[in-house]
């Protein structure tokens, strides 16, 4: 069995294991596997060793590290991490080292987390396949030849085989869901403001979320209950709190982040103004409560569509929480069928705007020229891949005076339908699930000559970007082809309570997927059924 | 009033409107903790966000929402909710490439300022906040980026909050330009919102300048000039400007709608870029922002601890005085700054016309040590004189004194000596001057009248300036009429 991070820190708190074995572990484990999948841009191994060694350190003065206690976490490379290579899988920034940590990355160190490796992505979260990246293809490591899916394809494959016990995605319109159901891992993608954003560099603004893949509900669940909370370094980022008498998440009164810095002229990595540092006391109380009465709908707009394999997974899944009292049925939100449209004129040109920054001024690759237009030309030029490229374009157009009322204004009306076609729907069901990808993992060079096609493999997941709302896949078992099929559930915002519940109880209902043939499976040091990793 | 004015532009009048952009006077920048200071070592003062490092995000200064909600109701604008957009450009000093700025939803709209000499109002379309750019130097080649060999850019003035106040086309003339900019950068510092120094770039004036002819209400096509780095310059470019234009249209030639570049050394005018070439911003909303909720409560509660403007000065002043002789006076007095002096006397008693010239005298001679008065203090000054406990000479040296080294005027006066002497000792000096000098004394006796000065002399120089003028000239009256 691979490790789970619940039991790594069970073990590592209470003086069983020491976090710097463990982290040893995964790093002998990374060298000796990650050849075959190319999940890692860049391996941590001595900043990881140093962190194991503060934990144990702590271990040993009687001190708690937090609740992710050694617990190895990889993380996408669209996350700084200070004086560590963040390159986002770009020429670009090939050899960016940011001279600061994201809030996650601090969340999660000051957990008691050992943070062991970057992971490969598509350049700049761009895609859905991992094949954009500047630095080479990660492989699925069910199977070689098929993509993990993207863009946080590196994290969820790292997951998949055991070279890290839980990691850290971006979701823009299902870059963690789609990986995490195409290599047979759990990922979530929060509410839109639940998890900070200082620090994760940025696709497309008001789309853009962290979120934890993990090989369990509760795994994932805990990195959630680490990360989530509200950071006065992202003003987008929400105060919520949660009501101890019904478990729900409501919003602190003073509602959405205020302005409010002046005077405040902390250094960039000074302390962390967040007063209420975990949500929740501890990450497995999410899963508590019953299924029964919950009224679940089947959106038929994300699983009508798919593979009949994939479908036949959504339905046994649907027919396991009728088994345990819920009541299901088939709803439709017709409004979907536009949200793949409006997704790609928002997030290209809220793209194209955010990417302007590389100019070659400041940091990153620099192509000198006779003059300075000429120099921001040929750095960008040379710097970003074509899929990048291709949506600054995009989202340049979508922009233009002339154009903007017909593209990126439209779009955001059609996101404020969506919005409301959710909220309607809502009224009548706690949450609803489907498919997370229309079929299993695709072939590695099968869709990059097709942009629409690759484009296509997020129909499922885009709406709860668009709409700012928790989803998460759980894998179901295996396709036709043997390939792992994630279930997703969606919540309305602010619902990863109940979105949690029923997450755990379609994974308690799955068929067992086996381990992938490539995979680390002794983390801890302790007896395993997969014996070498090798099923 | 200009020569221009005088004479008419050849039948054409001038339609000129302004964009002023000043910085806030704030601790930190616009969307980071970093410090918002002038004149430090280049790039000391950035931080990511200020540098625009991937992955860093903006968060808004509240103290600079609060200045701008200030420079609005100061202006008589509606102030109300508003969103930021972005404005996408590419430029070296601007670390985003984009600048953070509002657009169609703006803090403040709809406003006035009036020019205290004419009475005539300015109406401001808007004034909206925006973060300032980066610094950039052009090493070589005359400074210009053509032909220089490389560039500095300096980002210490990068994310600098900033409101830029944009008129309705209503000025006509240079003067009145002139006027405007004076009267909103003396608004700004009057109420705490912006150094507004145009020598240091916390104020800095684009003028949109088109002509028509005289009696026409259409608007003629419009040429912007930027660099007017002091009011000097403004006059002059709009000057130059108006007669360019002019010199086109009456010769049947047409104005091309053009950004310019005031080049200050040659007095002239310099096309920067056409319409055509003119950058398209796709300003779109920034997400990165939530919308800035203002409501009525919180407009009410900045309008109540809003400082008075230089209009509300000058009315408060004009207000105690009983005839509106010395408007002119009471405007430098403002402009200065130390109409609190005046109006801090005259609530404590002073006479209106003594406070006035105490202050424009003396106090404004030295205005930098003045504005460090107490004004409690100064008024205690203007009493003694006025109760006749310091002689006009001496009320001068204790209040240089006390512009010199602060203190107490009863302490200055006693250190100094300015005890007031007692009615009988004054008397028996006058007497003792009087008996020294018997020829001047049968002269003024004899009705030349102007000899009382020579003897009030006499008697200062024998009392060291401690007796008071007019008591001495009693004095002598009194001697006179005993004397027959």
């Amino acid at each position: 069995m691979r490790a789970s991070a619940g039991d790594v820190s069970a073990q590592v708190r209470q003086g069983r294991v020491s976090a710097t074995s463990i982290t040893e572990r995964y790093l002998e484990a990374i060298e000796s596997f990650d050849g075959k999948l190319h999940a890692f841009l860049t391996v941590m191994a001595g900043y990881a060793v140093e962190q194991a060694t503060r934990i144990d350190k702590l271990v040993e003065m009687g001190k708690d590290p937090g609740p992710l206690a050694g617990v190895p976490v990889a993380i996408k490379d669209n996350l700084c991490t200070r004086g560590i290579l963040t390159t986002c899988a770009s020429r670009i920034l090939e050899n960016w080292r940011p001279p600061y940590s994201a809030t996650v990355v601090k969340k999660l160190e000051r957990a008691g987390a050992v943070i062991v490796g970057k992971t490969n992505m598509d350049e700049f979260a761009m895609g859905s396949s991992t094949e954009n990246s500047a630095f080479g293809v990660t492989r699925n490591p069910y199977d070689a030849d098929r993509v993990p899916g993207g863009s946080s394809g590196g994290s969820a494959a790292a997951v998949a085989s055991g070279l890290s016990v839980v990691a850290l995605g971006s979701d823009t319109g299902g870059s963690i869901r789609q990986p995490a159901a195409l290599c047979g891992v759990v990922g979530m993608k929060p509410t839109y403001g639940m998890v900070s954003r200082y620090g994760l560099v940025a696709f497309a603004s008001s789309l853009d979320q962290i979120g934890p893949f993990g090989t369990t509900v509760e795994d994932v669940a805990l990195i959630f209950s680490v990360i989530a909370g509200h950071d006065p370094r992202d003003s987008t980022s929400l105060k919520v709190r949660r009501d101890v008498d019904t478990g729900s998440l409501v919003l602190a009164p003073a509602g959405v982040a205020a302005s409010g810095q002046e005077g405040t002229a902390d250094a960039p990595d000074g302390p962390m103004l967040d007063e209420d540092a975990y949500i929740w006391p501890a990450g497995h109380s999410l899963l508590d409560g019953a299924i029964e009465g919950l009224r679940i709908g089947v959106l038929e707009e994300i699983t009508s569509d798919a593979a009949p394999d994939v479908r036949r997974r959504v339905e046994e899944a649907a027919a396991a929480l009728v088994s345990l009292g819920a009541t299901v049925e088939e709803v439709s939100i017709p409004e979907l069928h536009y949200a793949l449209g409006a997704y790609y004129l928002i997030a290209p040109a809220e793209a194209s705007s955010n990417l302007a920054r590389y100019d070659g001024i400041r940091y990153g690759l620099r192509v000198d020229a006779e003059d300075v237009t000429s120099m921001m030309s040929r750095t960008r030029s040379g710097g970003f891949g074509s899929e990048v490229k291709r949506r600054i374009m995009l989202g340049t157009y979508a922009l233009s005076a002339g154009y903007y009322d017909a593209y990126y204004g439209q779009a955001q009306r059609v996101r404020a339908v969506l919005v409301d076609a959710f909220a309607a729907v809502y009224r009548d069901y706690d949450v609803l699930i489907g498919a997370t990808t229309p079929a299993t993992a695709f072939g590695v060079g099968e869709k990059t000559g097709d942009p629409l096609a690759m484009y296509l493999s997020d129909v499922c997941t885009i709406p709860s970007n668009l709409a700012g709302h928790p989803a998460i896949s759980v894998p179901f078992g295996a396709g036709d082809d043997g390939l792992p099929v994630g279930v997703q559930v969606l919540a309305p915002a602010l619902g990863e309570p109940v979105m949690f519940r029923v997450a755990a109880a379609i994974e308690s209902a799955a068929r067992s997927l086996p381990p992938p043939p490539v995979c680390f499976a002794d983390g801890m040091g302790v007896q395993s059924d997969m014996g070498d990793g090798h099923a | 009033m200009g020569m221009s004015d005088l004479v008419g532009y050849r039948g054409y009048e001038p339609v000129i409107g302004l964009e002023v952009h000043c910085e806030l006077d704030t601790l930190t920048k616009m969307f980071c903790g970093c410090p918002n200071s002038f004149g430090d070592a280049p790039n000391t003062n950035t931080c990511p966000v200020c540098l625009a490092l991937p992955g860093s995000l903006p968060v808004v200064n509240e103290k600079a929402v609060e200045l701008a909600a200030r420079i609005g109701l100061a202006l008589h604008c509606e102030v109300r909710s508003s969103i930021f957009h972005r404005k996408n450009y590419f430029y070296p000093d601007m670390p985003k490439d984009y600048q953070i700025s509002q657009y169609d939803e703006p803090i403040n709209v709809n406003g006035w300022l009036e020019l205290p000499a004419s009475g005539v109002r300015i109406e401001i379309e808007r004034a909206h906040m925006e973060e300032d750019t980066g610094k950039t130097t052009h090493v070589g080649g005359g400074g210009r980026i053509h032909d220089s060999s490389f560039s500095l850019v300096d980002y210490n003035r990068a994310g600098v909050p900033l409101v830029e106040i944009v008129s309705r086309p209503d000025i006509h003339s240079s003067e009145q330009a002139r006027q405007y900019v004076s009267e909103l950068r003396m608004l700004l510092v009057s109420i705490g919102a912006s150094k507004a120094r145009m020598e240091e770039g916390s104020l800095r004036v684009d003028a949109n300048v088109s002509v028509r002819p005289e009696g026409s209400g259409a608007l003629g096509t419009r040429c912007e000039i930027k660099n007017l780095n002091s009011l000097r310059s403004l006059v002059r470019a709009i000057e130059y400007e108006i007669e360019r234009q002019v010199d086109l249209v009456s010769t049947g030639q047409v104005v091309v709608q053009q950004t310019r570049h005031w080049d200050e050394a040659g007095g002239r005018t310099i096309a920067l870029r056409s319409k055509e070439e003119a950058h398209d911003y796709r300003y779109f909303p920034e997400p990165d922002l939530v919308r800035l909720d203002f409501d009525s409560d919180r407009v009410a509660r900045i309008a109540g601890a809003l400082p008075p403007t230089p209009e509300q000065r000058r009315a408060r002043i004009m207000s105690l005085f009983d005839t509106s002789t010395g408007a002119d006076l009471v405007a430098t007095i403002v402009e200065m700054g130390l109409d609190v002096l005046v109006i801090s006397a005259i609530e404590h008693g002073v006479v209106p016309d003594r406070a006035l010239s105490r202050t424009a005298n003396e106090a404004a001679a030295r205005v930098e040590d003045a504005l460090n008065l107490d004004p409690g203090t100064y008024a205690r000054l203007l009493m003694m004189e006025q109760d006749g406990k310091l002689t006009p000479t001496q009320t001068k040296a204790v209040l240089q004194a006390m512009m010199d080294s602060g203190g107490e005027p009863e302490s200055i006066a006693s250190t100094m000596g300015f005890e007031a002497m007692e009615p009988d000792a004054m008397v028996s000096v006058v007497t003792g001057i009087v008996d020294a000098h018997p020829d001047e004394w049968q002269r003024y006796r004899d009705g030349e009248s102007k000899l009382a000065q020579f003897f009030v002399g006499q008697v200062m120089k024998a009392t060291r300036g401690k007796a008071n003028g007019k008591e001495v000239i009693a004095a002598l009256d009194k001697l006179k009429a005993d004397a027959l």
